[in-house]
């Protein structure tokens, strides 16, 4: 299932993360919980319903400016796919 | 004994009374059910709450008997989110109307489970011993006005196996993003109900193929889970993720036990959460420490490559079975007393071959319903 870059990602319902002051942060969802640390928090933290796909990507290449932008492209899609297969994300248009 | 660390557990199971509108015959509460005068009030319940939360619980899973038989059940959510816990409502849908269920996701509530008994109101009716279902098809039509996590939980056996298509489409017409299809365990009730609950190895393969396929079409839109009945299994199920190791349940009455059916291993005496704290029980009582780790562990599972993943199986199982508590899960194929579990659903292919092949047109067996605390 391919993922399209002008969508939305958001939370679902029942998906959230613990509280700031928690450590360590962890996405929790319906009988799992996912801990989260770098580049994974750095992506569920802006899967808020406003932000596209793309707009992520962009964000994190800037942030990760060392590495190669490519190889962030991909990473992010990856994760997302996996966090959709988990059921833990909305794609809005 | 030698003593074993304890990991932090992430989930507590928090069963918050017996009492039930429903009298399921797979019910996974002991017999002996415990009664409503016993209850820990509101008060020891956020104190336990806070407690697991401090020894690192991610999760608080509200379960019973019925979790909305208790009058206090918003001021328990909000007990158990303001000590920073996820909540999971596992619910049979009643008492609960469309005011409620607001109250409920006001207060905080994370998760929505409802259980079905079928299909269909019939089935539902026979297995549960109660006109149940159409409150639950309207529970679900609530539920889409709700920002809320949905699971619907189906628990399959031999006498609604047939209806899997059906209750796939339910959840298919509904706001649900889960849905658990779990075959029953054989503990408490369904113990006694087993030869009339076992589905046979033909009906369990076409149902796992049915699970598989349908998790491959609704990836991404509805994740669908299922747990097998482990009497077919060649290796046992990691019972509760091991012993001691991630999950704790507290009975009404505030027992703490390892798991749903640790009263049924004789001679083992249960902590009280009114009498030690949550840490104190985790890391040092007896009946958590009992089966922790493995030196408790016999032939075959002591020298087993599989003892980190599985951890020996289901010590409940091991004693209904082999009457030996720290024996291997006899329904692991490397156990000796696995010849125990073979007879048994040999009886079940026996009594399928004889009857006829529609469940439906199948007597009716002779329950035994789960009953009510006093």
């Amino acid at each position: 299932m391919s993922i399209d870059l002008n969508a939305h990602p958001r939370l679902s319902p029942g998906c959230r993360m613990n509280e700031k002051t928690q450590q360590p942060r962890t996405l929790l969802m319906p009988e799992r919980a996912l801990r989260l640390h770098g580049p994974s928090l750095e992506i569920v933290e802006r899967c808020d319903g406003k932000r596209s796909v793309q707009q992520i990507i962009a964000e994190l290449q800037e942030l990760y400016s060392k590495a190669e932008p490519t190889k962030v492209e991909q990473d992010i899609l990856g994760y997302l796919a996996l966090l959709q297969k988990e059921r833990a994300l909305d794609f809005e248009p | 004994m030698t003593s074993t660390s304890a990991n932090d557990p992430l989930a507590l199971i928090a069963e918050l009374t017996h009492r039930c509108p429903l009298h399921c015959v797979y019910c996974s509460n002991p017999l002996a059910l415990t009664q409503r005068t016993t209850e820990l009030s509101t008060a020891d319940w956020s104190r336990v709450f806070q407690e697991a939360a401090a020894l690192g619980v991610l999760q608080a899973d509200f379960t019973g008997g019925e979790p909305l038989t208790r009058p206090d059940i918003l001021d328990l959510i909000r007990a158990a989110r303001a000590a920073g816990l996820y909540v999971n409502l596992i619910t049979s849908g009643m008492p609960l109307d469309e005011s409620r269920l607001e109250a409920l996701t006001q207060a905080g509530l994370d998760h929505f489970q409802l259980s079905f008994q079928g299909a269909r109101e019939e089935t539902a009716q026979e297995i549960s011993g109660t006109k149940a279902h159409a409150q639950k098809l309207r529970v679900l039509e609530w539920l889409k006005h709700h920002r809320l996590a949905v699971t619907l939980n189906f628990v399959i056996h031999r006498r609604n196996l047939d209806q899997l298509p059906e209750m796939l489409a339910l959840a298919e017409s509904s706001s649900a993003t889960r849905v658990e299809f779990a075959h029953v365990q054989y503990y408490g009730w369904a113990f006694a109900n087993r030869d009339s609950l076992l589905p046979t190895r033909e009906q369990l393969m076409q149902s796992v193929d049915f699970f598989k396929k349908s998790q491959e079409r609704l990836t991404g839109k509805i994740r669908i889970e299922y747990v097998v009945p482990d009497y077919y299994a060649k290796y046992p199920k990691p019972c509760m993720g091991g012993w001691g190791r991630k999950l704790m349940l507290i009975t009404p009455n505030g027992d703490a036990l390892p798991c749903h059916a640790a009263r049924v291993i004789p001679h083992l005496s249960f902590e009280n959460v009114k009498d030690h704290s949550l840490q104190e029980i985790w890391e040092s009582s007896e009946a958590f420490q009992k089966f922790r780790g493995e030196s408790w562990m016999q032939d075959p599972c002591k020298t087993c490559d599989r003892r980190t993943q599985d951890f020996g199986g289901c010590r409940c199982q091991a004693f209904l079975l082999a009457a030996d508590a720290a024996a291997t899960d006899p329904v692991c194929s490397l156990a000796p007393q696995r010849p125990k579990v073979d007879a048994i659903l040999a009886t079940v292919a026996q009594a399928s071959a004889c009857a006829p092949t529609n469940i439906s047109t199948e007597s009716k067996p002779a329950w035994l319903y789960r009953s009510n605390p006093a």
